[in-house]
């Protein structure tokens, strides 16, 4: 037991006596005795820099001023965080990175949510002492997805880190050195030319304006204002549980049906759900999944197992680039999003009545990627482009304000129907093992005839935050089409952030993959931590989105997919089977094997 | 006191007679089998007595980095010498390494025995692969050397890529790992957590050399050099308007005018001491400044400046070549650097009033306490030691 005990630190903090764990952070210990020490290049996400200054503390007896985030406390240390000496150095740093950084905040994206405005504005840093040295860079907008301006780098290298670190990807690299130095690309190529997946962390995880989305707002009003278009709208699952962020809720409050209602006061004709789709993608992919365990366990066939799920845009683009002698093992089934999108341009513009060409599908989505997965080629199942504009959550929050909606006092409202009625289960794609849930609650029914047997259908060993998630399910009692799976232990696995999909993937490409079925969302935490979600996004805000979804899918009236009345509806009316003709026309894809640099 | 050329010759060539311990040939061969049967307490006693600080300017004991890794528990420990040498106006350790990297190994060697470590490594200077080949020959000669007397010891040569940021130890860490050459943060110390994560002495090339003479000399003569604070010779890089140029080892504790009426031309007005990196004495503080860890410590590089010299010029150079040298990573170096360069530009040029000066100087003392590595908080050495003895010459 004595090892386990952590050795605990004496020091002062401003005068205040403390005792911490050993390896505690000055930053964090200033944070217990609630000593605000600003921050720029620190994020919890990611791995320690220490290459802002502007955290700098005292700590008598030192030589130089010490980076609060970097350095642990040790025995006896005194720290002063607003001495003089540390006033003065924190405010030079500050002044510096204005001086390097495009002072455009009045036409910046980020305009009221930066980092360093917020911090210039404490330190109240009206006039600047130095020499303007900022250089007018050429914006990169040749992603569709992620929009790149130099000129408001801070080079703190959060989005570096974001990329390699969380993600695996490495896209964005430090260059050059001294003066020159920046954060580019190899080779200093467009976004859109190197490995990027549009995956948006390096966004959510930048404190400036120097990398934001790609911004549709003005194009979705041209639509909304336009009388000759009918204007569609879809909601991701994740964003009912954040929109609320972007007009000043705590995180972790659902608003879906006031959501609703605000989406029909901005103007948007038909309010549906990618709730619905979701539910639609359990029943292809599930029965996907079917075939391939018949095939493979019954049939002997070679077939690709284990199955990956193929939702996230991110995560998509990922393999295609790294792991592309493995793209059968993806399912074929398009993400929720671009199932919608041509149902909508067939199967719902015939039922009210629309030509499809007057049609405008618009996505709300919690992620960056999505933009760049609706321009797709593959994407025009309906003969158009079937999905014509995606904003994110945070677009969307900008709509909201601009249109002087005050969204706490608004009325609840419902989906539109067909294409707008949703189960539990196509809620909790949200979270990372959402997915994955959803998919065992309704292929453990199609197999055995009964409900998986987990308290009120919850699967908790899914869930969580832990970077790599595995599960076993033993398949007793099956109904006779699926005799051969009895005794059989599916093994399953969830991953979240590319860096742990790429270990998944290792291990597949070393033949050491034990699995049936793998989900992989892209982004940390899933889409609840998606790259168009609000910022700040941070564990603990993660957690607070997760929780509300999975609250939202217990207070639903269905819980699994296959029981919502407007997925047995559009089967019966339009689709009549699951990996059927119409199926495989309109909700299955292709992918495309891409350079790894 | 003034004095010929050859004068001045005759006296620095008597007084390197006199030192001689870094150019000293020796038989490396026989002192490795008589240093392996010393107690590994003896040597660090011995390079303890002797006070030697290292010798690439940051002047941190030799003996306490040692003895830090030395009580390290690790399973792999490392040695580096670091032979980065890229301060400008120092050249010493080339020569060094073309006539001596025998006692330069050998000094690892001992500190490899002392703390426990199997690998060395020599991080060589971009600029000096012409170095590569000899010191491969050599460096095979003395692993062999290493094995036929039964000593688990292996040296190895990497070779830098030109950057002067790598000369910064844990830099060149980074950038022995295979990653871009940026600081790391501190602590952990290289002694605790350095080379692949494991206990890791990186020391000077001249450092090293003087290690193999102290323990040669069983603690004797080095110590009997120098000062209280500075025992020992040193060896210097002399250059610029300078009568006599070149390498030269000399003891610590002599003033800057001692030196100057030795080496300068009869005209010096400044002499920069360390480098891009170190401080300018003015004529007025000859007498009573000491080269040595107690006035103005450097690495060797001693540029003399004579009154045909804008001092604008001089510190316009050392800032434009701080601003290209600075790694990037953190603010006050990035950017402090780029504000010093066009700031004296601007005052220069009339576009900022004279007080600006006076800006720029509170912020290369932000730069000294701010950066997050020596790079950038020895960037006020210069900026300040120059615009506070020269402020006309700057402004005007």
């Amino acid at each position: 037991m004595s090892e386990n005990i952590q050795k605990m630190i004496s020091v002062t903090i401003d005068g205040t006596p403390v005792s911490l764990p050993e390896n505690t952070t000055i930053l964090d210990a200033a944070k217990l005795l609630g000593v605000h020490i600003p921050t720029l290049c620190h994020h919890e996400d990611l791995c320690v820099a220490g290459n802002c200054r502007v955290c700098m503390v005292e700590v008598k007896g030192s030589r130089t001023l010490q980076a609060s985030c970097a350095t642990p406390v040790a025995e006896g240390m005194e720290i002063y965080t607003n001495s003089r000496l540390v006033r003065t150095a924190r405010k030079h740093v500050i002044e510096l990175l204005l001086s390097e950084h495009r002072g455009d905040c009045l036409r910046c994206y980020r305009n009221g949510n930066c980092e360093l405005q917020a911090l210039a504005n404490e330190y109240r840093i009206d006039q600047g002492v130095f020499i303007d040295l900022h250089k007018e860079d050429q914006v990169d907008i040749s992603s569709p997805a992620i929009q790149k301006d130099d000129s408001k780098c801070i080079r703190c290298q959060r989005c570096v880190r974001a990329c390699t670190e969380l993600q695996s990807v490495s896209a964005l690299c430090v260059a050059h050195k001294g003066a020159d130095m920046r954060i580019t690309t190899f080779w200093d190529k467009a976004l859109s030319y190197v490995v990027c997946t549009n995956c948006g962390q390096c966004v959510t995880h930048c404190p400036t304006g120097a990398l934001t989305e790609r911004n549709y707002v003005e194009d979705v009003w041209d639509a909304i204002y336009d009388p000759t278009k009918h204007v569609v709208v879809q909601t991701a699952p994740a964003i009912r549980v954040s929109i609320g962020e972007e007009v000043g809720l705590e995180p972790g409050q659902r608003v879906t049906k006031k959501l609703v209602t605000a989406l029909r006061r901005l103007g948007f004709d038909s309010v549906l759900d990618t709730d619905f789709t979701a539910d639609l993608t359990i029943i292809e992919e599930g029965n996907e999944l079917l075939q391939r365990l018949t095939q493979a366990i019954r049939d002997k066939e070679d077939v690709a197992l284990p199955m990956i799920t193929s939702c996230s845009p991110g995560w998509i683009k990922y393999i295609e680039h790294e792991f592309s002698n493995h793209l059968d093992h993806l399912s074929t089934c398009k993400s929720p999003q671009q199932m919608f999108g041509p149902l909508a341009k067939t199967y719902y513009a015939e039922k009210i009545g629309v030509d499809p060409k007057d049609m405008v599908v618009v996505s709300i989505m919690p992620c960056t990627a999505k933009k760049f997965e609706a321009a797709r080629p593959e994407m025009m199942a309906s003969g158009l482009r079937d999905v014509d504009y995606v904003l994110t959550t945070r677009e969307l929050g900008l709509m909201i304000r601009q249109a002087g909606i005050d969204f706490t006092k608004l009325e609840e409202g419902d989906y539109d129907s067909i294409l707008g009625k949703s189960t539990g289960a196509g809620a909790i794609f949200g979270a990372t093992g959402g997915v994955m849930e959803a998919a065992l609650r309704t292929a453990y029914e199609l197999i055995t005839g009964r409900e998986i047997p987990f308290e009120n259908l919850n699967i908790k060993p899914v869930r969580g935050l832990s970077g790599v998630k595995e599960a076993t399910l033993k398949i007793e009692g099956t109904l006779e089409k699926y005799k051969f799976l009895e005794g059989v232990e599916l093994k399953v696995a969830i991953g979240h952030g590319l860096a742990n999909a790429r270990k998944i993937m290792k291990q597949l490409e070393n033949g050491e993959s034990p699995y049936h079925f793998i989900e992989i969302m892209a982004c940390p935490g899933g889409c609840i931590g998606g790259g168009g979600q609000p910022i700040p996004t941070t564990d603990e805000i993660r957690m607070k989105r997760a929780n509300a979804i999975y609250d939202e899918d217990e207070k639903m009236q269905y819980r699994k997919s296959h029981e919502n009345p407007e997925i047995i509806g559009i089967y019966k009316d339009f689709l009549k089977e699951p990996l059927g003709h119409k199926s495989h026309e309109l909700l299955h894809t292709t992918y495309v094997k891409r350079e790894k640099n | 006191m003034v004095m010929t050329r050859e004068e001045k010759l005759a006296r620095i060539n008597a007084h390197q007679e006199r030192v001689n311990l870094i150019f000293e040939k020796i038989d490396s061969l026989g002192l490795l089998e008589k240093v392996m049967k010393l107690e590994n307490s003896k040597i660090l006693e011995y390079i303890k007595e002797s006070g030697l600080k290292g010798r690439g300017g940051a002047g941190f004991p030799t003996y306490l980095k040692w003895k830090l890794a030395a009580d390290q528990k690790s399973d792999m420990k490392y040695v580096i010498c670091n032979a980065d040498e890229g301060e400008p106006g120092t050249f010493k350790d080339r020569k060094i390494l073309e006539e001596q990297a025998d006692k330069v190994f050998t000094g690892m060697a001992i500190c490899a025995k002392v703390i426990g470590a199997p690998e060395g490594y020599v991080y060589l200077r971009g600029e000096y692969n012409y170095l590569a080949p000899l010191l491969t020959t050599k460096m095979n000669a003395f692993n062999e050397e290493m094995n036929q007397l039964g000593l688990n010891f292996t040296l190895k040569l990497r070779s830098g890529s030109g950057a002067y940021i790598c000369g910064e130890e844990t830099a060149l860490i980074e950038s022995m790992e295979g990653y871009r050459g940026e600081a790391r943060n501190k602590p952990p110390y290289p002694v605790e957590k350095g080379y692949l994560g494991k206990p890791t002495v990186i020391n000077n090339v001249e450092t090293l050399v003087y290690c193999t003479m102290i323990v040669l000399n069983e603690g004797g003569k080095f110590k009997t050099f120098g000062t209280e604070i500075s025992t020992g010779s040193k060896v210097f890089s002399v250059s610029g308007d300078a009568d006599v140029e070149g390498i030269y080892e000399l003891e610590l504790g002599m003033t800057i005018q001692e030196f100057v009426d030795l080496f300068g031309d009869g005209d010096t007005k400044a002499v920069q001491v360390g480098g891009a990196s170190g401080f300018c004495v003015p004529r007025k503080k000859f007498k009573e400044t000491i080269i040595g860890f107690e006035g103005v410590p450097t690495g060797g590089s001693m540029m003399l400046f004579n009154s045909t010299r804008s001092m604008y010029h001089i510190l316009m150079n050392y800032m434009e070549f701080m601003q290209e040298e600075s790694c990037g990573q953190c603010t006050p170096c990035r950017v402090g650097c780029q504000q010093l360069v066009k700031g004296i530009q601007a005052i220069k040029h009339k576009k900022r009033s004279a007080t600006y000066l006076d800006e720029l100087v509170k912020l290369a003392k932000s730069m000294r306490v701010a950066s997050k590595c020596g790079l950038g908080q020895s960037v006020a050495n210069p900026f300040i030691s120059i615009v506070e003895n020269f402020r006309e010459e700057i402004i005007y």
